[in-house]
């Protein structure tokens, strides 16, 4: 059964001179385990859609369910991971990856040590009581990353993590994620304009087109990709024809924009 | 480049630094001295007027006297408790009224003509009206301490709570914060170094406000020593107090700028 299931949403946002559309009818089921890419050209309302998910932002029509309940507000079992890290700069890192725990009411003792383990387990155990200023932008991002999975939700949702990163960190950090979220089990939508990342990491890929944002095609992945990390998916023969066709889809949206 | 090399450069740029920081105190120092040389021999030459701008060692005297028979001991004490009262007042209260503001935008839009005109007004004018209110006492001057700096203590804060980056309250929300949280965990933490500094600047007006207030109450105080002075034509007091208030002032500046560097240290990003 599927885990989040979306059905016709739309989103209009209104000003005192217009009325702008930025979603349109977005139906769309996500199964537990499942890794989806939303893809499309800036302003083509990717980031709505994740803020409607996850809880943030109440949809103009139709609804959000997860597990068949429908989602009116932030979702304990939805995680949110956003383009920088915003970390607060205040805390130390152990305090930042245990915020979500005690806003949520759940700081046991139990649910802390696990927190600690995640820190490990992503090699940063030794910044525990660092700021986030001591740490590089990778870094923090992986304390982020943490942070939203301190408090054990079912689905992720990652709204360009890497996009403030270089371009190396960026890779690496792709298949950390990849595989951190594979082992625990996690169901993910990744919302991303760059092609490559969508294809290395995850099993569908979804296109919107702008103006307003609707669902324009959707891509499988080939198995062959989807069993490897997202760096070795980039060097596969597949990657690139996947690429070609992403890429020649991508041209049609601008060019239905264009006319 | 070799190591020995590059050590020798280092200790070469630390001296130089050294130098200069040396170089500045040392300038300071003359200017300190050359300052109060310079008022003693003019006053005692008569190039300016001794009874109006006294001199140094005049002041220095009476320093002792009013020290020895104890009367500014008491004196020093009112000014000091009004003035530290005044701004940490001024700046909660300050603070208090930026959240709630913040809380509801409603009353923000309400308020904000009336904060601008209330910041514009001269608060210190509104000094004969608290004193007939109040009375003629501690509360009153305690009053037009907190007066002079609670608007631009508000409006100043209140900008800062606008301007935290809205992804921070984005992080909270996602967690289910409510309101509250978002304001326990973002905005006030991330606005502590805006408070810090209108702290700052509340040490000022808080000295105007309270040396105001002394002028009119003149009960106690280093300001009604200032007006007792003038009145019996007795500059040297005059100038006395306003060498205390100068010093004074600054340690507390100081004193704030030590708690501003303990307390927010990690607030850069």
């Amino acid at each position: 059964m599927a885990l989040l299931q979306l059905k016709s949403i739309g989103q209009t946002y209104f000003s005192k001179t217009s009325a702008t559309t930025a979603l349109e009818d977005i139906t769309l089921s996500v199964n537990e385990g499942e890794f989806i890419s939303i893809l499309g050209p800036s302003g083509c309302g990717k980031s709505t859609l994740l803020s409607i998910i996850a809880g943030l932002l109440l949809p103009t029509t139709g609804s959000v369910m997860v597990n068949n309940q429908p989602v009116t507000q932030p979702h304990p079992k939805i995680g949110y991971m956003l383009q920088q890290d915003y970390l607060f700069p205040w805390k130390t890192i152990e305090d930042n990856i245990t915020l979500g725990l005690k806003l949520r009411d759940q700081n046991t003792n139990e649910h802390i040590q696990a927190a600690l383990r995640l820190l490990k387990e992503i090699g940063l155990d030794h910044t525990r009581s660092k700021y986030p200023s001591e740490l590089s932008g990778g870094m923090r991002q992986r304390v982020a990353l943490v942070r939203t999975l301190a408090t054990q939700p079912k689905m992720l949702l990652l709204d360009e993590p890497f996009s403030a990163l270089d371009y190396q960190t960026k890779l690496k950090l792709e298949d950390l994620v990849s595989s951190t979220l594979k082992e625990h089990g996690k169901t993910a939508i990744l919302v991303t304009h760059d092609i490559g990342e969508a294809i290395a990491m995850s099993d569908t890929v979804i296109l919107l087109s702008s103006n307003p944002g609707r669902i324009f095609r959707t891509f499988k992945i080939p198995e062959t990709l989807k069993k490897l990390l997202p760096f070795e998916a980039r060097q596969h023969p597949h990657f690139s024809s996947t690429f070609q066709q992403i890429w020649e889809e991508l041209e049609h949206i601008e060019q239905n924009d264009n006319e | 480049m070799n190591k020995t090399i590059m050590n020798e450069k280092h200790v070469e740029f630390l001296q130089s630094i050294k130098k200069e920081k040396r170089n500045i105190r040392f300038v300071q120092l003359i200017m300190f001295i050359s300052f109060f040389s310079l008022w003693e021999v003019s006053s005692l030459r008569g190039w300016i007027n001794p009874l109006l701008f006294s001199s140094p060692t005049k002041i220095w005297a009476l320093f002792l006297e009013k020290i020895g028979d104890g009367s500014l001991y008491i004196h020093v004490i009112y000014t000091l408790g009004e003035t530290v009262l005044g701004f940490i007042l001024g700046t909660l209260l300050g603070t208090l009224l930026a959240a709630l503001l913040w809380w509801s935008p409603f009353l923000s839009k309400v308020l904000d003509p009336y904060l601008v005109v209330l910041n514009a007004m001269p608060k210190v004018a509104l000094g004969p009206i608290l004193i007939v209110a109040i009375g003629p006492n501690f509360g009153s001057i305690i009053a037009m301490g907190i007066l002079i700096s609670i608007i631009i203590t508000t409006l100043v804060v209140y900008t800062a709570f606008q301007n935290v980056d809205d992804n921070y309250i984005k992080v909270i929300r996602s967690f289910g914060g409510n309101k509250k949280q978002c304001f326990k965990e973002v905005i006030l933490p991330a606005c502590f170094p805006t408070i810090i500094s209108s702290l700052k600047v509340n040490v000022g007006l808080s000295w105007v406000g309270v040396i105001v207030g002394e002028f009119l109450v003149s009960k106690q105080g280093l300001g009604y020593m200032i007006i007792y002075g003038f009145q019996v034509f007795n500059f040297t007091l005059v100038l006395m107090s306003l060498l205390i208030i100068a010093l004074m002032a600054t340690v507390m500046y100081q004193g704030v700028e030590l708690l501003e560097r303990k307390l927010i240290k990690h607030h850069i990003q």
